[in-house]
């Protein structure tokens, strides 16, 4: 079947099995390798990417179920001159990234929060990123850089 | 797990159509469950094709209907949370929703998902039961205490999809989970009480979601002392990887005497 969607405000096609996870599709055929796999069950999030603004992980979805809609890898984060975002500046800032599997989950997870909460408390930044594993523990240093970027 | 052909019906009539005429066939929301099974060549035996209902209008949405609140099998554990109806008129379903997982995963389960792979530990399983929900289907409709048959199995037919599920309003539920951690965590007890009509649900302490029978009887007759030690009869859990029977029956108890204690809701 071919598979129409939005990557990264851009349109593209696939063709194949649309039981496919969103996942492989991502690295092996778009070359988005920034969405990384952990433990492919729903656990870890570092597969996490946005569907139509709402952070899902990406091993949990049939790539047929992105037909139509708008997907986002950490890719589509920085401007297209390669300039980072806020968010991303912050990371690096404050040392948020240690082995950096994880960062590309946390940095939507964040992004989704603080797009919707320009104010977040740090408890609602440690609910947002909850569904994210940082196998380093590196967690203080990614919540401080989430907190930097409230206004 | 390519080999599994993907269906995508665009309506409810089309969905039932579909899963009627193909064998070997399942159901695909959110995927939580089903992706990873596939995915790890888990599912026995292994379907042949998955049904994605996720888009299906009919599927979708929180409403009141006919004195109940009616939540569309696909609608996501998110919809439920941000629901004003859910809010009010289930808390304890809203309270459960957001023990699950986390966002990521909150944002794509489903009740339908939750019901038809039918864990005991599914969160929302001893929430139905306290509330007496009703599972709708395709065909009929059926009460949430009929629904388990055994560990990991339902009274559905193999060709019967669930549409919607059905609350009666006005209960009060209350509602707890005991978990290694509050997000991303498989309960190790998660109960779901009512005091009129006398309703003690409980997930993780059994092969299905339990209703505790010798603790209703006993909360029914305001007793709420004997409900807490009748209950470690009513249950029958097992040691596993999160938890052993000896913690799970204590915790039960320990539970059930927080939620009875639990201040009425304003």
């Amino acid at each position: 079947m071919t598979v129409r969607f939005t990557l990264n405000g851009a349109p593209v096609s696939i063709e194949g099995a649309g039981s496919r996870r969103l996942l492989d599709v991502l690295r092996e055929d778009l070359a988005k390798t920034g969405t990384k796999e952990g433990c492919g069950e729903g656990e870890c999030g570092a597969c996490s990417v946005l569907i139509d603004g709402e952070v899902v992980d990406s091993c949990l979805v049939a790539v047929g179920q992105v037909e139509g809609r708008n997907v986002v890898t950490v890719e589509g984060l920085a401007q297209p001159n390669g300039e980072l975002s806020r968010l991303q500046q912050a990371f690096i800032e404050h040392g948020a990234a240690q082995c950096g599997i994880c960062t590309p989950g946390m940095l939507l997870a964040a992004h989704v929060l603080l797009h919707r909460t320009t104010q977040p408390t740090e408890d609602q930044v440690r609910e947002a990123l909850a569904g994210n594993l940082c196998r380093c523990t590196g967690y203080t240093k990614i919540i401080e850089a989430v907190l930097s970027c409230t206004t | 797990m390519h080999d599994v052909t993907y269906l995508r019906p665009t309506s409810l009539k089309d969905a039932v159509e579909l899963y009627r005429s193909i064998p070997e066939c399942r159901p695909l929301a959110g995927g939580t469950d089903l992706m990873v099974m596939l995915h790890a060549g888990t599912f026995r035996p292994a379907p042949q094709a998955m049904l994605d209902v996720w888009s299906i209008p009919e599927l979708k949405g929180v409403r009141r209907t006919q004195g109940m609140l009616e939540i569309g099998a696909a609608e996501s554990y998110t919809g439920i949370i941000r629901s004003r109806d859910a809010q009010e008129h289930v808390p304890a379903l809203v309270a459960a929703a957001r023990t699950i997982g986390a966002a990521q995963i909150q944002n794509r389960g489903t009740l339908g998902g939750n019901l038809a792979n039918a864990s005991p530990a599914g969160d929302t399983l001893p929430v139905l039961l306290a509330y007496d929900a009703v599972v709708v289907t395709d065909r009929r409709a059926i009460a949430i205490d009929q629904f388990f048959t055994g560990y990991r199995r339902t009274a559905l037919q193999p060709d019967e999809l669930i549409v919607a599920v059905r609350i009666p309003l006005g209960r009060h539920v209350a509602f707890r989970k005991v978990g290694t951690r509050a997000a991303q965590a498989i309960s190790k007890v998660v109960m779901a009480v009512s005091r009129s009509p006398a309703r003690v649900a409980i997930g993780s302490v059994a092969e299905v979601p339990l209703r505790a029978a010798r603790a209703e009887a006993a909360l029914a007759r305001n007793d709420d002392a004997r409900a807490v030690s009748a209950v470690a009869e009513d249950v029958r859990p097992i040691d596993d990887v999160r938890s052993t029977a000896a913690y799970r029956r204590a915790v039960t108890q320990n539970v059930l005497r927080e939620l009875l204690h639990a201040p009425p809701r304003p």
